[in-house]
């Protein structure tokens, strides 16, 4: 596990665990707070969640795990988000998840281990004619192809 | 109360409000396959193969979760509802990691049974297989994720009856998979190894560390002197794994099996049992009458020691230093049996047949290494030795019954009881009170003690001396007589066993163990004290001799070193 990067934040978590003490229908809630605080959830942090609020470690990262909107490892410096709304999934964006995934070595949800990359699905990004779309830092690629994906990629290595 | 009159099939029932359909139809004699339903532990409608139709309803309804209702019609068995269980059975094999003929739940898996019983001959679908890597880092308990159905019967047990929530689903859709929190492995988590999980997965997705092979290899090498003992909870058991009715006493076959398999002793735990009575009796009379610590709790079962460790590690001065009754077997086995016999104790090796997977880990425990080797090398459970005796194609049923060796092969029934939960307080007590007295007890059964209530408390009376003592089985009632504890209640003597129902309903026992099994098992180790011709400890005339040839008395210098033992604390993460 990488070293984690928010001593400077600990007081702050420890505020957020405090208001939550031995209460654990609240984890989703303490998540989310302490994802917003930190931007990520790595394990030492999950471990003070457990400890605090009284629950199995396994039972938190089950949850994170469950949400994609939980990651664990810190955004990458990209930010991938390939689109798998109705338009885009019936012209092929499944294929062109399960290339990047492939070629990143990661699942959607996650990040890279060098903090490039993080791989996101979206729903609709409202560009529907250009259908398979995704986005790297906000800006969108059409007309997608799993091969042109890829290269796509490259130009932000 | 109210009831609620509904017709299944065509057949009229009544049952209470509130009850479910499945229950409702048991009531009527009709059966409903089911797959991840568990009574009282996992009702979670997951698997829908319990499906039935209810007129009026739109959809089918998962019959394990649905309640009742008053005129209700239900059809358990339509053409629609026929289909739906296929699909839905199909649709778990299309992604099967399908190896029947060489898994470890061939001939006893419930996804077999089931598609045999739905008259699934082919599989229309090709799904996509997951391919995780196999956990086998534990001595005990092996993973294999790409067996699991996600049925989440196992993440229910060590949740709800063992409160350790050593694995839960991970991931959501297709990648769910059952694990410990990053999927790290088990070795490196607050997993206790109990095998309850292995008990109640219906496919071979999570089983037992088989080690047969090396228990072969060691009775072939005609350097080695191979020793066995069986554990009490193993005659009330091992019948089952030949159809014989579950609880049936089969100590004799058993003893004649394992001399057929080539062992060359074969002993009995309970003279060991036996021998922790007389260490722990004599350890709580010594704290009792010394000032404690208070109150003593026991060290028989290693899941209950491993969860200690990592939950409860606070208790380590009020646990017992005896080591369980399998590890003081090996280490009197190496060190005054080997004399004895004048056999080279390097050549000698000790197998256990337990009912427990945690046994596994707990001979390995570097601890367990007084008699200068390993003290015990292999543990078997008890489906592995029934998985021996198959092989070795012995006819169990029809074996003549055999007696143990001597002088290993000696006991009570107050060692027969330590299978039971409530055996370890109840044969000590038996002890203590006449040591204490050195009076003849009037009554040598403490009722209070039995059954498979979670937690049982008694006051026993010894001459005046009011002594309370608690029994607790399944780790999440210890957890919470822990509690109780903690919050200040007094008790002197506290019995914990790993598994509900103490070790007859072990890790390692045979598949099915539920309930009305447990309660079987119970009644036979019950029976086989009764028939003992001696049923305290402190009477068995070998014990007398171990101490007069060996150890000198209880707790004492040798004692320490060979049968008593420390605990370490393991954290939680
Ligand atoms: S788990 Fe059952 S269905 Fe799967 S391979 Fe094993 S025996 Fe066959
Ligand atoms: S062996 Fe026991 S503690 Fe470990 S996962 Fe299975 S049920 Fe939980
Ligand atoms: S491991 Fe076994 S018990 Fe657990 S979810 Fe999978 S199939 Fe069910
Ligand atoms: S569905 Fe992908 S942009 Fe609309
Ligand atoms: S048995 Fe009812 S849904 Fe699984």
């Amino acid at each position: 596990m990488e070293a984690c990067q928010c001593e400077a934040k600990w007081e702050e978590l420890d505020k957020i665990i405090a208001a939550h003490r031995g209460r654990p229908s609240d984890l989703i809630e303490v998540l989310h707070q302490a994802q917003d605080l930190i931007g990520y959830l790595p394990r030492q942090v999950q471990v003070a969640i457990a400890e605090g609020l009284g629950v199995s470690l396994t039972e938190v990262y089950s949850v994170i795990s469950f949400y994609h909107h939980f990651t664990v490892k810190p955004k990458g410096k990209y930010q991938v988000s390939v689109c798998k709304g109705t338009a885009c999934y019936v012209k092929g964006s499944p294929e062109i998840l399960e290339r990047l995934e492939k070629e990143l070595g990661i699942k959607a949800g996650d990040s890279t281990d060098d903090g490039k990359f993080s791989l996101e699905v979206v729903r609709c990004l409202g560009a529907c004619g250009l259908g398979p779309v995704m986005t790297v830092n906000k800006r969108a690629h059409g007309l997608l192809k799993p091969d042109t994906a890829v290269a796509v990629l490259k130009q932000y290595q | 109360m109210s009831t609620v009159k509904l017709t299944i099939d065509n057949i009229p029932v009544e049952v209470e409000a509130g009850t479910t359909i499945l229950k409702a139809a048991e009531k009527a004699g009709i059966h409903i396959p089911t797959l991840c339903y568990l009574e009282g532990i996992n009702e979670i409608g997951a698997c829908r193969v319990c499906v039935v139709e209810v007129e009026g309803a739109r959809n089918l309804m998962a019959s394990c979760v649905a309640p009742v209702a008053e005129g209700m019609v239900v059809k358990t068995n339509s053409p629609r509802v026929r289909m739906a269980r296929r699909l839905n059975v199909e649709l778990l094999l299309s992604n099967h990691k399908m190896e029947c003929p060489t898994c470890i739940r061939n001939l006893n898996c419930e996804l077999q049974s089931l598609a045999q019983e739905l008259g699934i001959r082919q599989v229309r679908f090709e799904g996509k297989k997951s391919e995780y890597p196999i956990d086998d880092s534990t001595p005990a308990i092996i993973r294999e994720p790409d067996k699991c159905i996600l049925c989440r019967r196992c993440v229910a047990v060590c949740e709800k009856v063992q409160g350790v929530k050593a694995i839960a689903p991970m991931g959501r859709g297709f990648d769910t998979v059952i694990a410990p929190a990053f999927q790290d492995k088990l070795l490196d988590i607050a997993c206790v190894e109990c095998g309850q999980c292995t008990l109640v997965c219906p496919v071979g997705a999570l089983y037992e560390k088989d080690y047969t092979s090396e228990v072969w290899a060691a009775l072939a090498d005609p350097e080695k002197f191979v020793v066995v003992q069986t554990a009490p909870a193993t005659r009330v058991s091992i019948g089952q794994e030949f159809g014989l009715p579950p609880g049936s006493i089969n100590t004799g076959q058993m003893v004649a099996a394992l001399r057929r398999l080539g062992f060359d002793r074969v002993f009995d735990t309970d003279f060991t049992a036996d021998l922790t009575i007389m260490e722990e009796g004599s350890e709580f009379i010594e704290r009792f009458t010394k000032g404690g610590p208070l109150p003593l709790i026991t060290s028989c079962s290693p899941g209950w020691i491993k969860f200690m460790e990592h939950f409860y590690p606070e208790f380590i001065p009020n646990v017992s230093t005896c080591k369980s009754p399998q590890q003081m077997f090996g280490a009197v086995a190496k060190t005054f049996y080997a004399q004895k016999a004048g056999i080279d104790p390097a050549k000698m090796v000790v197998v256990s047949i337990m009912p427990c997977t945690a046994k596994k880990f707990e001979c390995q425990r570097p601890e367990m290494r007084d008699s200068g080797y390993q003290d015990v090398d292999y543990v078997l459970t008890t489906r592995e030795l029934a998985r021996m005796i198959r092989e070795a194609g012995i006819d169990f049923r029809n074996l003549p019954e055999e007696q143990y060796d001597d002088p290993l092969g000696e006991s009570t029934g107050a060692a027969v009881i330590f299978g039971a939960t409530g055996g370890v307080m109840e044969a000590a007590l038996r002890t203590a009170y006449e040591l204490i007295t050195g009076k003849t007890l009037p009554s040598l059964d403490f009722y209070d003690v039995r059954g498979l209530k979670g937690i049982k408390e008694a006051t026993v009376d010894i001459e005046g001396t009011k002594v309370r003592v608690a029994v607790a089985h399944s780790l999440g009632h210890a957890r919470q007589l822990l509690e109780r504890v903690k919050a200040g209640e007094q008790y002197h003597f506290i019995e914990i066993m790993c598994c509900p129902g103490g070790c007859i309903g072990g890790g390692g026992q045979p598949i099915p163990t539920n309930t009305e099994i447990r309660e079987q098992r119970i009644k036979g180790i019950y029976q086989a004290d009764a028939e003992m011709p001696i049923r305290k400890s402190h009477e068995n005339p070998s014990i007398q001799a171990l101490y007069r040839e060996f150890l000198g008395k209880p707790l004492s210098e040798k004692s320490h070193h060979l049968l008593h033992t420390h605990y370490t604390s393991r954290g939680k993460y």
